[in-house]
């Protein structure tokens, strides 16, 4: 397959990084050479410098045998029309990222004259993201699936937990096994826990079932989610623009703090009951002064890293209880996660997720990929071709870095044991740490080839021996 | 520096030198010569060492530009030096300086030889010397990248060390794939070459030599006085314009076979190395005519060989170019230094960086007449950045500079002047005959060892292009 990328900035490289990584023809066109100097250095991919607006450029790419075009760079116009050139030059797909919520809203209107196939919004995916997270308090993110039913949860194990110590297969007995635990992170370790792990303190779990039944196995070991009221956010970008309206409709009180006046006074025009403080958030007196002890809730989401780790810092030492961090830079993670910071929101790469999930294919209902793209939460429809229907899970022959997470019938959620049955038109959540799986035929070779894995990975593990 | 890691893809590399050995094994094989030993110890001190580089387990598996250069240096030195030892083992040559000489001028498709007597030495290790060629021209670690699984994009680093020219392009986004594309092209050309030169009425074996020669742009012969032996005119055309066509970019190659053809005479490259070889062509027919040789055909049939075999680095000769008047020796000269295009397998500055230099000196007398203007130097209607300027000015400067250093040695001999100058040029632009003493019809057999370890290691750093062998000798490499 060959894609084309305009745009090597953060979410194009993070793009060409995973695309180049699943075997694919990468193209990146930037006018910025060090951009591109960068990715050449790196990456697998090719690099051309010009503009992506420009027909010989992209002809250049290649664009008339290109399978997709992925317009990332810094504005919204050059990407619409670089998508527009593109399929008059014949691509097959193309995507745009547009975030000015300007166009956003209007663009189902003119998408197709653009001959765009799919728009990506990071900053409003965020939001959603980030309201969902609200949404659920005690946990430190939430992901859904099956259009809501399903929920994965990730939750921090603290000092007092009733779960700590616990056998996972115990702990599944005590909670009547309604939700699966799909996966353990233990500092850099990643595991795909069975029955006999054991579970300590300040592991990161992910918990994986009906919304319901996550709230009682929360409820069970002290992790009862408090519902969230007041909310402040500090910094008024986009992010915060769609998040205010989300949170509007959750209920809740918000309160925005933004540094630059002009900025305001847009906000204000644009959300006219919101309550708008022109100041700067990274000041302990201004927080303390807006009452930042009494948030249920603080995010920052400022354009600079630096300003939202520090205002984040400040927040939590001065009581707020739960806190959202948005960076820009996915290399930061492990630093932010060492200062206590738990709720990192990326907006790069949940626009990456998007983008992949659309490149794998229609058969992928879902795509989450979670701990730096090591795990990779996959949703199905199980159709009747499938080799997986009609027989009880213990005899499917699993691949150990692969889970049957839940099944998902039209009026039940099923967190399957080894009796359950896949029947035709469930949904399947599957949790893996294999790569690169984008049907369900190719799942069903890593569900039902075991062996054939084994060799395949004897394979890969002779050629590590004698690559270069 | 990730010595490990170097370690790793050395050890790899040599392995390779195994497999690039195994034709020279069969060709000895089938012609049932003793020397079959040689190539057989020389395997299995590879093996041995190979084998224990490669086992080798680095723990930070990245490929900086540094360990690329570090690669690069070392593996040409690694290889040349144990494609030096069946020449060693089979007595073909005696002295283990000669025989390192021999495989350097091999490997960097130099085709300087001290080998005096060449048609009565074993039919296998004069294929193993033709066949250095070969695999040297489009290099050594490309082919490694092309054969072996799972290069990674560190891979780039090695290839933009060993390919010639100033900014090495891919051809397609992976670095596997852009070797794989240009060994496909490069067979291809060799196979045709090797069918054309048969029908020709060559001997099969000598075919397949002189076809290692000229897509390497080498220049090894099986017969003493070089392609001039056949007197075979349908021979020499065929060598004149394979030699021509490896000069070129093997990029434009690639561009021909997708299709567009208009793109290759658009190539300003390409169009100044055509000017360039019919201006000497013409040129140094005029002088030829009625000098040296009767008729205008025949003028030309040997100034457009000796052009050709010159200019792309080849160093085949179909006459002893020597007895030439001065004014076409001089241009053979200047040839010399010209070299052929960059992406190719011939040796030289590259007409690339020679067009740069020429459009920066305008730019730079433009400026003086226009102090405040701007002016940018154009390739193909393209902006050269000025980083890429600033490094073909250096690599001009070096490249002097290492020509008056060898220069400065190899006179210590007190051979006359011409000889002296010649066979440095010759050699640091990888073409193979210079004039007088080390002409077409001489060679290198009288020099003292320490020269020829001087020529040797021009050869190399000619291949590589001067940087990877000279930051070698730079102790802020080698700190971690």
């Amino acid at each position: 397959m060959k894609v084309i990328i305009i745009g090597a900035g953060k979410v194009g490289y993070t793009l060409a990084e995973n695309l180049a990584a699943e075997n694919k023809d990468v193209t990146i066109i930037d006018k910025n050479a060090q951009a591109l100097e960068k990715v050449e250095a790196h990456l697998e991919v090719m690099c051309l410098k010009g503009t992506g607006v420009s027909a010989n450029i992209l002809l250049e790419a290649g664009v008339a045998e290109a399978d997709l075009l992925i317009a990332v760079t810094g504005s919204d116009e050059v990407n619409m029309v670089c998508c527009l050139t593109a399929k008059k030059l014949g691509v097959g797909r193309t995507i745009a990222r547009v975030r000015d919520p300007e166009y956003a809203y209007e663009l189902s209107l003119i998408k197709e004259q653009l001959g765009l196939d799919f728009v990506i919004n990071p900053e409003y995916t965020a939001a959603e993201e980030i309201a969902s997270t609200l949404g659920f308090s005690s946990a430190i993110n939430v992901e859904r699936f099956a259009s809501g039913r399903v929920r994965m949860v990730e939750l921090k194990v603290t000092a007092g937990m009733g779960i700590i110590g616990k056998k996972i297969k115990e702990a599944d007995k005590y909670s009547s096994s309604s939700v699966l635990i799909g996966i353990i992170v233990r500092g850099e370790e990643v595991i795909v826990p069975d029955g006999e792990e054991v579970i300590e303190e300040n592991d990161s779990i992910y918990v994986i079932g009906k919304v319901s039944n996550i709230y009682k196995f929360c409820k069970l070991y002290g992790k009862y989610p408090d519902k969230i009221k007041n909310v402040m956010i500090v910094g008024g970008g986009r992010i915060t623009y769609y998040l205010y309206k989300l949170l509007k409709d959750m209920n809740m009180n918000v309160k925005i703090i933004e540094i630059d006046k002009n900025r305001c006074f847009e906000l204000s025009d644009k959300l006219p009951s919101a309550l708008i403080i022109n100041s700067d958030g990274t000041e302990e007196e201004v927080l303390l002064s807006e009452n930042i002890n009494q948030m249920d809730a603080f995010l920052s989401a400022t354009g600079m890293d630096e300003h939202n780790l520090m205002a984040s810092l400040i927040a939590k030492r001065l009581g707020a209880k739960k806190i959202i961090t948005k960076i820009s830079r996915s290399s930061y993670i492990n630093i932010v996660r060492d200062m206590g910071l738990d709720s990192i929101i990326i907006p790069k790469l949940i626009t990456t997720n998007q983008i992949l999930k659309y490149v794998r294919g229609t058969a992928l209902q879902s795509l989450r990929r979670i701990v730096e793209g090591k795990v990779e939460i996959l949703e199905f429809v199980v159709d009747d071709t499938s080799e997986l229907i009609d027989k009880p899970l213990r005899k499917l022959n699993i691949s150990a870095d692969t889970v049957i997470a839940t099944i998902v019938r039209k009026r039940e959620v099923v967190v399957p044991h080894g009796n359950d049955i896949i029947r035709r038109g469930d949904r399947i959540i599957v949790i893996t740490m294999e790569k690169n799986i984008a049907t369900l035929k190719e799942l069903e070779a890593v569900v039902i080839g075991g062996n054939q894995n084994e060799r395949r990975n004897g394979i890969k593990k002779f050629g590590d021996i004698i690559n270069m | 520096m990730n010595v490990a890691m170097v370690s790793k893809n050395l050890g790899t590399l040599l392995i390779c030198e195994i497999v690039a050995m195994i034709p020279a094994v069969v060709v000895s094989f089938i012609y049932k010569e003793t020397e079959l030993w040689a190539f057989i110890y020389t395997i299995s001190i590879l093996l041995a060492v190979g084998l224990g580089l490669s086992l080798i387990k680095p723990q930070n598996k990245n490929i900086y530009a540094k360990e690329g250069f570090a690669i690069v240096a070392i593996g040409w030195l690694l290889i040349s030096f144990f494609g030096a030892l069946p020449f060693y083992f089979s007595g073909a040559i005696p002295s283990l300086v000669d025989s390192f000489f021999e495989s350097s001028s091999g490997f960097t498709t130099t085709g300087a030889s001290i080998l005096t007597e060449v048609e009565s030495v074993a039919k296998g290790i004069l294929f193993w010397r033709s066949f250095t060629h070969w695999v040297g021209g489009m290099g050594v670690l490309v082919l490694a990248m092309a054969i072996l699984p799972s290069a990674g994009a560190g891979s780039m680093q090695i290839m933009k060390a060993e390919s010639p020219g100033p900014s090495t392009e891919k051809l397609v986004p992976k670095v596997k794939e852009t070797a794989k594309i240009l060994y496909g092209i490069y067979i291809l050309i060799t196979l045709v070459q090797i069918i054309l030169l048969k029908l020709s009425g060559l001997p099969f074996y000598d075919a397949l030599i002189h076809s290692f020669g000229t897509v390497g742009t080498g220049g090894f012969s099986s017969k003493n006085i070089s392609v001039g032996a056949y007197n075979n005119i349908a021979a020499e055309i065929i060598i004149t314009v394979f030699m021509l066509m490896c000069g070129t970019n093997f990029a434009l190659y690639y561009q021909f076979l997708k299709g567009n053809i208009k793109g290759i005479f658009k190539n300003e490259e390409f169009r100044l190395y055509v000017a360039i070889v019919t201006g000497a062509i013409v040129l140094i027919t005029f002088n030829l005519y009625g000098n040296i040789y009767g008729s205008v055909k025949e003028s030309i049939r040997y100034a457009a060989f000796q052009v050709a075999s010159i200019i792309t680095t080849t160093g085949y000769a179909t006459t002893d170019f020597n007895t030439w008047p001065s004014f076409s020796k001089l241009i053979l000269l200047l040839l010399m230094f010209v070299g052929g295009c960059a992406g190719s397998t011939g040796g030289g500055i590259k007409s690339i960086r020679i067009l740069l230099l020429f459009k920066t000196a305008k730019m730079n007398l433009m400026k003086m007449i226009h102090p405040k203007a701007v002016y940018s130097v154009r390739i193909g209607g393209r902006t050269v950045d000025e980083r890429t300027i600033a490094d073909v000015l250096g690599f001009f400067f070096i490249y002097i500079i290492i020509l008056c250093a060898a220069v400065l040695i190899v006179a210590l001999e007190g051979k006359d002047l011409v000889t002296t100058v010649t066979s440095v040029i010759t050699t640091i632009s990888n073409i193979g005959p210079g004039l007088e003493i080390v002409g077409p019809m001489g060679n290198f057999s009288s020099f003292t060892d320490l020269s020829k370890m001087v020529l040797s290691f021009c050869m190399i750093i000619g291949r590589l292009e001067i940087y990877p062998i000279l930051l070698l000798l730079m102790p802020k490499f080698w700190v971690k």
